[in-house]
């Protein structure tokens, strides 16, 4: 043993529970998982192997379809809220004032807040009767009539649920960006201002490219966990009306439990994996470069 | 210039204000009276306080007390399986010249690739098979997975950035492998240490969809599955407005107090974190 160096395998033993965790917890239920879609599986019968059927039934079945568009549709709407109001809002808190600060500790806030319960809240700010929004925009004058936002018009509980999210998750690329705004040497900016830049010439020609890579993992981690919404159309909307706001995991969701159509419901998740792991392995070369 | 300043500043109250009137809104409604909280539309502030809405939420059920107990239980459980775990596997890859290194890396990161909500099913089989569905135990090991490749990436950074000098003076001193982890490490990484618990926490606390699936009896309930259960059941003829402002309230508290507490940490951890 070399002066000052450790035993390889003494590491390995400090490692080994970890390894162990993960061997059972995560790579043992994904084994399960793949076996499981190749089967017709509900708790009832025993599971019978029906090859890719669960998958090719999937591409026939009219609700897949509808909960990948409406997850989609949701990512497509909310992804640009939150990266150009996130980055909007560190262009603004970039610099370190007492009330800039105070302003970026506020709104990152609801970041901490669960999701599941934050939907709550919005559930009621946004109940016809009972909420707030309704007693606003009527007495502003807005509305003529109490609007029924959720559950009733997938793109209405769509807006409405999407306006909740946003005020929940817009701190947490907001703080990314001003740490990554941050990290722009000082000589670079003061340089352009001794060259008489315009506050816009600065933002566009230096501040965005020098974080365009933040930017770009903000919106990729941004999608993967738009990809993934639940929570919020469990709470929201119930999947309502007629499952028009179930989102691809809320279908994976359902198929599982509720209907214990166990096989089709790995299936779906398998295809669910593969969709998000196209994203993720782009969000792990875009970190990795910034590590070397 | 001076005129600009003062417009930022106009900005970033008025912001402050629509973030945090949704969280106002809902702590004032939850201390109406009974009646105020049920009226339809409602009042803007209540005429007067009443604890009336907690109490109801007291006894909601099988009682506050035991969702309380239910999510701080799991959430200390949770932070308890996560150090014990990630700490020990941080100073072995940082510090250790183990035998396949990367490849061991990539496998405990796993997690990272695939989504937790991908793998509940198999999960839950075999969760229902071990007698771990309807247990803390269970849905604490649901979330010390979920949670396991982050913690490990920001420990396993903070132990690699301990001085050398450091762990060599402890070995020429004779210390074994677990006295330096004791004497040497854990006081130099604290702070990342208590960025993983405070991440932890939060996460199991706020948790939704393993809790939904890994309880299915009320009794075992965490606090958001029961304020999700009652947001359709009917108490007073209709959903219990009141009671559920209450809950909200409630479950804010304590990440937002602990956020407040621990910024500093947080925020760093999610710099460094930001992998996932």
């Amino acid at each position: 043993m070399r002066r000052g160096r450790r035993n390889g395998w003494v590491g390995l033993a400090y490692l080994s529970p970890a390894l162990l965790f993960v061997l059972i917890f995560t790579v043992y239920p994904l084994v399960r998982m793949a076996w499981m879609s190749l089967h017709n599986w509900s708790l009832l019968t025993p599971p019978r192997w029906v090859g890719f059927d669960n998958y090719t039934r999937a591409f026939d079945d009219r609700q897949f379809w509808v909960s990948f568009g409406f997850t989609l549709k949701y990512t497509l709407i909310i992804t640009p809220i939150l990266i150009i109001g996130g980055y909007l809002l560190a262009l603004l808190t970039a610099h370190n004032s007492p009330v800039r600060r105070l302003t970026r500790t506020v709104v990152f806030t609801p970041v901490v807040i669960g999701l599941g319960v934050s939907s709550l809240l919005w559930y009621w700010l946004f109940s016809t009767d009972f909420g707030f929004v309704n007693t606003v925009l009527l007495d502003l004058g807005v509305l003529k009539e109490p609007v029924v936002w959720l559950g009733v018009d997938a793109d209405r509980s769509n807006l409405a649920i999407i306006a909740s999210v946003v005020w929940k998750v817009i701190g947490f690329g907001m703080v990314l960006f001003v740490g990554a705004i941050q990290a722009i040497p000082s000589d670079v900016n003061e340089a352009s201002l001794v060259d008489g830049a315009s506050y816009r010439q600065r933002v566009t020609r230096i501040v965005l490219p020098l974080t365009l890579r933040t930017v770009l993992l903000v919106t990729l981690l941004s999608v993967i966990g738009s990809l993934l919404a639940f929570d919020q159309f469990y709470i929201m909307t119930a999947g309502q009306p007629q499952n028009e706001t179930a989102t691809s995991v809320f279908f994976v969701y359902l198929n599982s439990f509720p209907y214990l159509k166990l096989g089709y419901g790995a299936a779906l998740s398998m295809v669910l994996a593969l969709t998000i792991l196209a994203f993720t392995v782009v969000q792990l070369l875009l970190t990795r470069r910034s590590h070397t | 210039m001076r005129r600009r300043g003062y417009l930022v500043g106009a900005v970033c109250l008025a912001l402050c204000a629509v973030m945090l009137l949704p969280l106002l809104a809902s702590v004032l409604a939850s201390l109406k009276p009974t009646a105020e909280a049920a009226a339809s539309p409602p009042t803007y502030l209540p005429g007067s306080l009443s604890l009336d809405s907690y109490q109801r939420l007291w006894e909601y059920q099988q009682g506050l007390p035991v969702y309380l107990f239910n999510s701080l239980g799991t959430a200390v459980l949770t932070i308890l399986f996560t150090l014990l775990l990630t700490v020990p596997a941080a100073y072995g890859l940082a510090r250790f010249p183990v035998p396949a290194k990367e490849l061991l890396f990539v496998v405990l990161l796993l997690a990272l690739i695939v989504p937790y909500q991908a793998l509940l099913t198999p999960m839950f089989l075999m969760f229902a098979k071990l007698g771990l569905t309807n247990s803390l135990i269970g849905l604490a090991v649901v979330h010390t997975a979920i949670q396991l490749p982050f913690s490990l990436y920001v420990l396993r950074n903070s132990f690699a950035a301990v001085p050398r000098e450091l762990e060599e003076a402890a070995i020429m001193d004779g210390a074994s492998s677990v006295q330096s982890l004791r004497r040497v490490f854990l006081p130099a990484t604290v702070p990342a240490v208590v960025t993983v618990a405070l991440f932890a926490f939060i996460m199991s606390w706020n948790e939704f969809l393993g809790a939904l699936v890994m309880m299915s009896k009320s009794s075992k309930f965490t606090l958001p599955v029961v304020l999700a259960a009652a947001r359709t059941e009917t108490s007073l003829g209709g959903t219990d407005w009141g009671m559920l402002q209450a809950g909200i309230t409630i479950s804010i508290i304590p990440c937002v107090g602990v956020y407040l507490l621990l910024q500093r940490y947080y925020v760093s951890g999610l710099m460094s974190g930001a992998v996932k």
